[in-house]
């Protein structure tokens, strides 16, 4: 599986994704700049890893979703291929309109850098098959705008056709208020495009796929991936 | 050159935590009588296109696919 993370200006977290998905997948990813037009040929897998792209000028993932790079992502998009954003990488997944919604400031107006728990609403996906429905992990998160946001219709479409990934919980798996940190709608922290093959997310599973790293919880996004792609 | 000013601010029902805590602050500074507190960005733009409405079709583009995010947003375009 040949995977290619987008690297912007801005973005910190391509080494930690490349970790995880060498882990899982046996290959090293292809780390890319945004200032390219092309993906490399036989790409897989795109990933937009977390960080500051730009500076968050404007709207965080703004600058970013208007990169050389994003025509060619589109395209791929469109084309049925794999997407992951994580965090910054979510923000300029909706902000390029490849997945529904906005992220917002946080409802606190606070940074927020902790662990949460996110329980599995679907295990239907490339992205997700390596848990049980309701599955609940641990996640670290680490940003100032991710409270997710999107109309009633938009929300009830993502609830009807199954493409909300993950959501906010207690540690017991209830989907509270308390649990909902950044205020996000319905305590959506991951959803799922239209053909499920592209997954924006605002925690961050990279970071947590080695005991070195204080726990394995987020692997399974990681060995659902290498599984489902790995014919590809 | 024309000056184009974009306005850009959330849609009615986008929760705005900062014009929140704007309003918060302006009660804690003893201000009484503030009801709803909105935020959003003013942009100025220089355009070379002199003829108006021209400018202000090419602002409200630039406002479409940059400089407002429609899902939250929405924009107006005055020129100077």
């Amino acid at each position: 599986m040949n995977a290619v993370i987008l690297l912007f200006p801005g973005t910190n977290r391509e080494r930690d994704m490349a970790i995880a998905l060498e882990k899982a997948t046996g290959r090293r990813p292809t780390i890319l700049f945004h200032a390219e037009t092309g993906l490399p040929a036989g790409t897989d897998l795109v990933v937009l890893p977390g960080g500051f792209s730009h500076g968050d000028y404007l709207r965080c993932g703004a600058m970013a979703a208007r990169s050389p790079i994003m025509p060619a992502v589109a395209e791929f998009a469109a084309k049925g291929g794999h997407i992951l954003g994580v965090c910054n990488g979510f923000q300029i997944l909706t902000e390029a309109g490849l997945l529904p919604g906005a992220l917002l400031r946080n409802a606190s107006l606070r940074f927020l850098s902790m662990d949460c728990h996110l329980r599995v609403e679907t295990a239907s996906s490339p992205f997700t098959s390596h848990w049980q429905k309701h599955a609940i992990f641990r996640a670290p998160m680490a940003h100032g705008d991710g409270n997710y946001f999107a109309d009633d219709n938009t929300l009830d479409r993502l609830e009807a056709e199954d493409r909300v990934a993950f959501r906010y919980v207690t540690p017991a798996g209830e989907p509270t208020g308390a649990a909902n940190r950044n205020g996000a709608c319905r305590n959506i922290a991951g959803i799922l495009s239209e053909n499920r093959r592209i997954l924006g997310m605002m925690p961050h599973p990279e970071d947590l796929v080695d005991s070195l790293m204080g726990g394995t919880d987020g692997l399974p996004l990681f060995e659902s991936i290498a599984a489902s792609l790995a014919t590809a | 050159m024309r000056k184009a000013i974009v306005t850009v601010m959330p849609k009615a029902g986008v929760l705005d935590p900062q014009g929140k805590a704007i309003g918060h602050a302006l009660g804690t500074l003893g201000f009484a009588g503030v009801g709803e507190v909105r935020t959003g960005k003013i942009i100025e733009l220089e355009l070379t296109e002199t003829d108006p409405a021209a400018a202000k079709a090419q602002a409200e583009e630039m406002a479409r696919r940059l400089l407002a995010n429609t899902v939250i947003e929405s924009f107006r375009v005055e020129l100077a």
